[in-house]
């Protein structure tokens, strides 16, 4: 981090809504507070509001109503050319009629910056994404991966300290978006810029953010750093987002201790955390990820019966999908390891779990 | 890099024939099996354009290349004279005319005579020497009279015969194949031991005729780019509801007649018409000093650059339309003011769109006929109308051909100039 960290955040959103046609609200109520040199990412399925709260960021978008701050300062007047915001487009950007060098000189050319220190700052952030033999040639003639790098050097060349990135490793494929995420994620801890990233793909929110903002419906389902959200969301939506997930719902018949005691609908009672379920007598749903799920050697109070529907021979784990208390989307992930149980198509097992592996949430609208 | 990875795996070595060319699986050399596996297709493909290549050729490329032969060909006297035109192209145009000379003169006179051509070979001789014509028709009336010695007779039947010039000027009617219309459509005279001299200042008029309709394209042109850029900016950047209507009226002169616009734009700029009577009445002019904005050249600018600019704006508007907004959004992330972002961001990216409709409206206004005869006057016509008036009029189609010829080759020109500066694969019509 390039500087100490201040109580003051870096960027804060306060109350922001953004509207486009006056009836309904794409953004409701925002409130994020980011922290210097942090990298957060914006997740969220298309639709959900997280692209255009960072274009609201970057002062393409106004909001409709509330304040942005950026360093404390509120920037809803400032034109987007005076924010100094790096920014990297979903589809790079180039300017298609200057070379490489040409667009990492653009942004210092119109801060009319000395023509040495641009040549001497373009060769810089050339090296930086291991592009220093192209400055030469135009975007056309690099393949995604090298325009992709171009795209980047250009939104750091004249050191910003916040840098937007809206879906850039979107039109890549999968190897390559791989590994352009470490090497961001490398160039981020490098030079310590504060970074906002908006993607839909949750692999690569979980791969490189110091905190995640899951969005639905233009509100902040949760905010949280990867392992959190992976390990203990807060509700329905984001366990079924990030990461697989089986659901069981119930009703709620007794609360002890955080513990929850669950009648299942076509099943015995068991216990769960209690997150987010509501009162004695609520309809909640239960989320198990399928790799906690316990098979045939269960220890816990939790037992259920499960008729294994189908088995997936995945090489380091067995994907077995079960029928469990009505319900055939149950799924297990067996690992492929000598002590664990073999299951075959048709057979009956028990199946159980930890109560502290499995959650008891709110139900969320259409999860039937 | 991960992109190493993405090499191709090798795949076993193909046969080859002996000169290093693959094989297919049977044997045959690849490039002769790809071309019968082709030739279906390739047949199909051309059957379907056939009818339309005949129709071209038969109505459109034919009758062009036999106009463009006229302008170097003219057959006229040969045909109509032939035992003078063979004597007459074989004299060295400097020595006294010979007997031999006037004899095949008079007899072919008293032939054309009877044919009834002896009009048409007297016009031809005449555009090379005004004043042959009655000369012509006048000694060919008495030829049939005349006897040897013929050259005494023809000089008495007019003393011109005695002239060397009018014997050089038949000496270039004689011959077909000329660049005497050429020369003539560049203000130049062949003359008849085949030297070329420029016309006097006073009969200059081609040189000066290209030269205002090239400004008068180049205006248009102009005109049309400063009109049509900001429209096409609006239409590709409006909603597409809003930018819907907008297209149609765009467009709705393309649906009007040619003629009925023009004329529109008589009623409009005449001097009692409408524009002039608003002038009048918010008083810019007062009722006795009406501005002539039309049957001159201001009428024909009007016209043109109206009737002209769907051409402009379509083709920008294409290209506007492909260039994402991500660009200049990106240019004014990077600090870049609005009219940076314009400038060095946004205008680049529609240059092949204002060269495509600059070119297309240039090469349009450049053969255009129509409105500068309704609207031009006296000083508004372009070398288009010339071209029609030498066919309609003074029927000299060779003159026209060769003034055709030149306005072609202008074209040719600028359209490889521009393939030389912009680059053809540049341009985008839409």
């Amino acid at each position: 981090m390039t500087e100490a960290a201040t109580d003051r955040p870096f960027v804060h959103f306060d109350g922001v809504q953004k509207s486009y046609d006056g009836e309904t609200l794409v953004v409701k109520n925002l409130n994020l507070e980011i922290a210097p040199g942090e990298f957060v990412t914006m997740l969220g399925p298309s639709g959900s509001g997280k692209t255009t709260c960072l274009m609201m960021l970057a002062g393409f978008e106004a909001a409709t109503s509330g304040e942005i701050y950026l360093k404390g300062q509120p920037i809803n007047n400032v034109p987007p050319h005076k924010r100094n915001i790096g920014m990297v487009f979903q589809n790079y950007a180039l300017f298609p009629h200057m070379t490489v060098a040409e667009n990492l000189a653009f942004p210092l050319q119109v801060r009319k910056m000395r023509r040495a220190d641009v040549k001497a700052k373009v060769a810089r952030a050339l090296g930086m994404v291991q592009m220093d033999d192209f400055g030469n040639r135009k975007p056309a003639q690099l393949s995604g991966g090298q325009q992709q790098r171009v795209a980047l050097a250009r939104a750091l060349v004249f050191e910003p300290e916040l840098v937007l990135m809206d879906e850039p490793l979107g039109a890549l494929d999968k190897q390559l978006r791989e590994h352009m995420q470490y090497e961001i994620k490398h160039i981020h801890e490098q030079l310590g810029v504060t970074v906002v990233y908006v993607t839909h793909d949750q692999s690569e929110a979980l791969t490189m953010s110091d905190r995640i903002a899951v969005f639905d419906d233009g509100v902040i389902q949760q905010l949280a750093p990867p392992a959190d959200l992976y390990e203990r969301p807060d509700n329905a939506f984001v366990a079924q987002f990030i990461g697989e997930n089986n659901r069981l719902p119930g009703i709620v018949s007794a609360i002890e201790n955080g513990v929850a005691l669950v009648t299942l609908d076509q099943g015995p009672d068991v216990q769960a955390l209690a997150v987010n379920c509501g009162a004695v007598g609520s309809r909640t749903m239960l989320s198990i990820r399928p790799e906690r799920v316990q098979v045939n050697n269960v220890a816990g109070p939790n037992r259920l019966d499960g008729h294994v529907l189908e088995l997936i021979y995945l090489g380091d784990h067995i994907r077995c999908r079960m029928q469990v208390c009505g319900r055939d989307d149950f799924i297990v992930k067996v690992p492929n390891s000598p002590e664990h149980a073999m299951l075959r198509e048709g057979e009956t097992c028990t199946v159980g779990w930890n109560t502290d592996d499995c959650r008891a949430l709110d139900l969320a609208p259409g999860a039937m | 890099m991960t992109e190493a990875s993405y090499q191709a795996t090798s795949f076993p070595a193909s046969p080859t024939d002996a000169q290093g060319a693959l094989l297919a699986a049977d044997g045959t050399p690849l490039k002769l099996k790809l071309r019968q596996s082709m030739r279906a297709s390739r047949m199909r493909a051309f059957g379907l354009v056939l009818p339309l290549l005949i129709f071209v050729l038969a109505s459109f490329v034919i009758p062009i290349l036999v106009l463009l032969w006229q302008g170097v060909y003219n057959g006229t006297y040969e045909n109509d004279m032939p035992r003078s035109a063979p004597i007459m192209r074989a004299w060295d145009g400097a020595s006294p005319p010979s007997e031999a000379m006037a004899e095949a003169m008079v007899l072919d006179m008293v032939d054309a005579r009877k044919a009834k051509t002896i009009g048409k070979v007297a016009t031809r001789v005449n555009r090379e020497l005004s004043g042959t014509r009655s000369l012509f028709t006048k000694s060919a009336r008495r030829a049939a009279k005349m006897e040897a010695p013929y050259l005494a007779a023809l000089e008495k039947a007019d003393k011109d015969w005695a002239d060397l010039e009018t014997w050089r000027a038949i000496k270039i009617a004689a011959t077909s194949l000329t660049p005497a219309f050429y020369a003539a459509a560049v203000d130049a005279k062949y003359t008849a031991d085949g030297a070329f001299e420029m016309q006097s200042e006073e009969r200059r008029i081609h040189v000066n005729l290209f030269i205002k309709t090239m400004l008068v394209s180049g205006a248009v042109m102009l005109a049309c780019l400063l009109l049509g850029y900001p429209v096409a900016y609006l239409l590709a950047h409006l909603p597409m509801k809003t930018s819907n209507l907008l297209m149609i009226l765009v467009l709705l002169p393309f649906w009007t007649s040619l003629l009925v616009r023009t004329t529109a734009w008589i009623a409009m700029l005449q001097s009692q018409g409408v524009l002039n009577d608003i002038f009048v009445w918010i008083g810019i002019t007062s009722d006795d000093s009406r501005f002539s904005l039309i049957y001159n050249m201001t009428g024909t600018l009007i016209a043109m650059t109206h009737i002209l600019l769907p051409f402009m704006i379509l083709p920008i508007y294409s290209v506007m339309r492909a260039i994402p907004p991500s660009h200049v959004r990106a240019a004014k992330s990077l600090g870049a003011t609005n009219w940076t972002a314009f400038w060095r961001v946004y205008f680049p990216a529609t240059i092949p769109g204002i060269g495509a409709g600059g070119l297309l409206v240039f090469i349009l206004s450049i053969g255009y006929y129509i409105t500068p005869a309704l609207v031009g006057g006296q000083d508004g016509q372009l070398i288009s109308n010339f071209i029609a008036y030498h066919m309609q009029r003074s029927l000299n189609w060779s003159l026209a051909a060769a003034l055709g010829g030149i306005l072609l080759v202008i074209v040719l020109i600028l359209y490889w100039l521009y393939d030389r500066i912009v680059g053809i694969d540049n341009m985008k019509l839409g």
